[in-house]
């Protein structure tokens, strides 16, 4: 595979949202806007790609009936450390952001990277899957947020182009579903060309 | 590939990645504590100076008994004379938690107030957050009586969030309360 | 009555899959079948309530007092995958009938945020129950627990319900498998809207 595809392929063929249909969670939760959306992508991303780094350097000398519990210590260290620096440096998008930081540990696209793909391969290599993987998660869940934003507020990126109130049961948890729902349909049939 | 386990390398590799991450860690934390308290303590001044008249001396935060309230800090001017209030105060929302921060002069009139922190419905009870709409303009010099007027007070409630904006109500009342109790 | 509201409100009004988005994956993932749904949701109900519990104690007299509360995600997630480890060797031992039913989900729990996400919204948000805003107490805690976990599998048997009766019918084929599941989760949350507002 050649260094280009293993980033592009986390935008389409390896969609993370539309087609591997992990990371759930954040995915549904923080995406109320296209602002949201972009931020809680590059947090994931931040930790998909220190961990990918980490895990495919340590990955030869990891016992093999240990290494699930050594990965989550590695990707809750980072975790730790991005709430750290969140909460110094940007305190309001942590406190949008809320619980769905902390709970990047758990998201299974992490550690689904790590053993599918990190503890096998070289370092770089590692790192570009972390890139293309959390640039593909990005950018669903802004592509989310923008449509939430517009149905639900009338406005994008915080830019309001109607005055008023948009259909409110888009920003609330029903719209998360439904949004991604049809974006899925969306997707399946666009991919099927 | 993974190497094979056996009791000994398990119990190295395990301790030495929870060494090395606890030492990133502990690194880590001491250098964004400063940063993060800065940013906190930022984070308080600029509420209390939005809610309380410019100028003056704020002192640092003092606790209280009083119902709902989180804790206060006294403005003074110069010569020590008492000129307004900041209050923080909580109460039930709709969705959890409001807390609020409210600027009130000595006499018990409502100077301006802000969000802290809520979990109000997106559209309807988080409009309590939009600064320069009229339910937050009305606060301002606010003396009136303290309920909405659907239960006879003089405060006019966001549409279709009258449970928010009874909490947003009862949150400066206990904030006016703790005022009128420490100005007897 | 404070127990009664916090049920109902964890139960119905802020149901941790429907209006929190907490444990997704496996409330997609295991939802085909009715019997998985209702096995899967017995295990995360036993190890939420154990783990908040566990969790709320090491918060209070570990982390709290040494000021370690930073180490918060670090030290839940490492104790909630020993717990699960724990659940499922004791389970094996002293009643081999209920790890079989059990046993093939205890893994996944592991990695299920809901088990992550309620132990530290315990520890570190303040709720109001209709009352004043309070942290928890331990009895509080673990009643809520409870309750969250029950709401999981209202949630996850009534959605199986609804599945097993989709895959009999014929939907266009961009519609099939997630994307009608997710469409019927949403109309799901919708109906579930209704109760907010109520504690």
């Amino acid at each position: 595979m050649s260094k280009f595809s293993l980033i592009t392929k986390g935008l389409l063929k390896e969609n993370p949202t539309f087609v591997l249909v992990l990371g759930m969670c954040p995915t549904l939760a923080t995406t109320t806007s296209a602002m949201n959306g972009l931020e809680m992508g590059l947090a994931t991303m931040f930790v998909l790609i220190l961990s990918n780094i980490v895990i495919s350097l340590i990955a030869p000398i990891v016992p093999d009936k240990v290494h699930i519990p050594v990965y989550i210590v590695v990707i809750a260290t980072f975790v730790t450390v991005l709430q750290l620096l969140m909460q110094a440096f940007t305190p309001d998008v942590y406190k949008t952001l809320g619980l769905f930081i902390p709970l990047i540990v758990v998201n299974c696209i992490i550690l689904g990277r790590a053993e599918a793909f990190a503890n096998k391969n070289g370092v770089w290599d590692s790192a570009l899957d972390g890139i293309g993987i959390g640039l593909g998660f990005t950018l669903s869940l802004t592509v989310i947020g923008i449509v939430r934003e517009i149905l639900g507020s009338g406005a994008v990126f915080g830019w309001k182009f109607i005055s008023g109130d948009g259909i409110l049961a888009f920003v609330m948890a029903p719209g998360a579903f439904l949004v991604l729902g049809y974006l899925m349909v969306l997707f399946n049939k666009l991919a099927k060309k | 590939m993974a190497a094979k386990s056996n009791l000994t390398n398990m119990a190295l590799v395990l301790t030495a990645v929870c060494l090395v991450c606890a030492a990133i860690l502990g690194v880590i934390y001491v250098v964004t504590a400063e940063p993060i308290a800065a940013a906190a303590a930022a984070e308080a001044q600029a509420s209390i100076a939005k809610v309380l008249p410019e100028g003056g001396e704020i002192s640092e935060e003092l606790s209280s008994d009083a119902e709902g309230v989180d804790g206060y800090f006294v403005q003074t001017d110069g010569e020590g004379a008492v000129t307004a209030y900041a209050v923080k105060s909580t109460t039930g929302g709709f969705g959890g938690p409001v807390t609020l921060m409210v600027g009130v002069l000595p006499d018990g009139t409502v100077y301006n107030t802000s969000v802290l922190s809520h979990s109000e419905t997106p559209g309807l009870g988080a409009k309590c957050t939009e600064e320069n709409s009229h339910f937050r303009e009305q606060w301002k010099g606010f003396a009136g009586k303290l309920a909405v007027t659907k239960d006879g007070g003089d405060i006019d409630a966001i549409t279709a969030s009258t449970i928010t904006s009874r909490a947003y109500t009862k949150a400066v009342a206990q904030a006016v309360a703790l005022v009128k109790t420490l100005e007897e | 009555m404070e127990y009664l509201l916090i049920i109902i409100s964890a139960i119905f009004v802020n149901n941790i899959v429907l209006a929190q988005f907490l444990g997704i994956c496996p409330f997609l993932g295991v939802s085909n079948k009715l019997s998985t749904a209702s096995g899967m949701s017995l295990a995360v109900c036993f190890v939420i309530t154990l783990a908040t519990v566990v969790t709320f104690l090491i918060n209070k007299y570990l982390l709290v007092p040494f000021g370690l509360t930073f180490l918060q995600t670090i030290a839940f997630i490492l104790v909630i995958a020993a717990l699960v480890q724990m659940v499922e060797i004791v389970l094996k031992k002293v009643s081999p009938s209920l790890y079989q039913a059990l046993g093939i989900f205890l893994p996944l729990i592991t990695t299920n945020c809901a088990v992550l996400g309620v132990a530290i919204n315990v520890v570190t948000k303040e709720f109001t129950f209709g009352g004043e805003a309070h942290m928890l107490g331990l009895g509080e805690a673990t009643v809520y627990a409870f309750a969250t976990s029950l709401g999981y599998g209202l949630a996850m048997v009534l959605f199986a319900g609804i599945r097993e009766h989709l895959a009999m019918n014929e939907v266009p084929k961009a519609f099939k498998g997630l994307p009608i599941a997710l469409i019927s989760v949403g109309i799901m949350a919708l109906a579930f809207l209704g109760f907010s507002g109520i504690v």
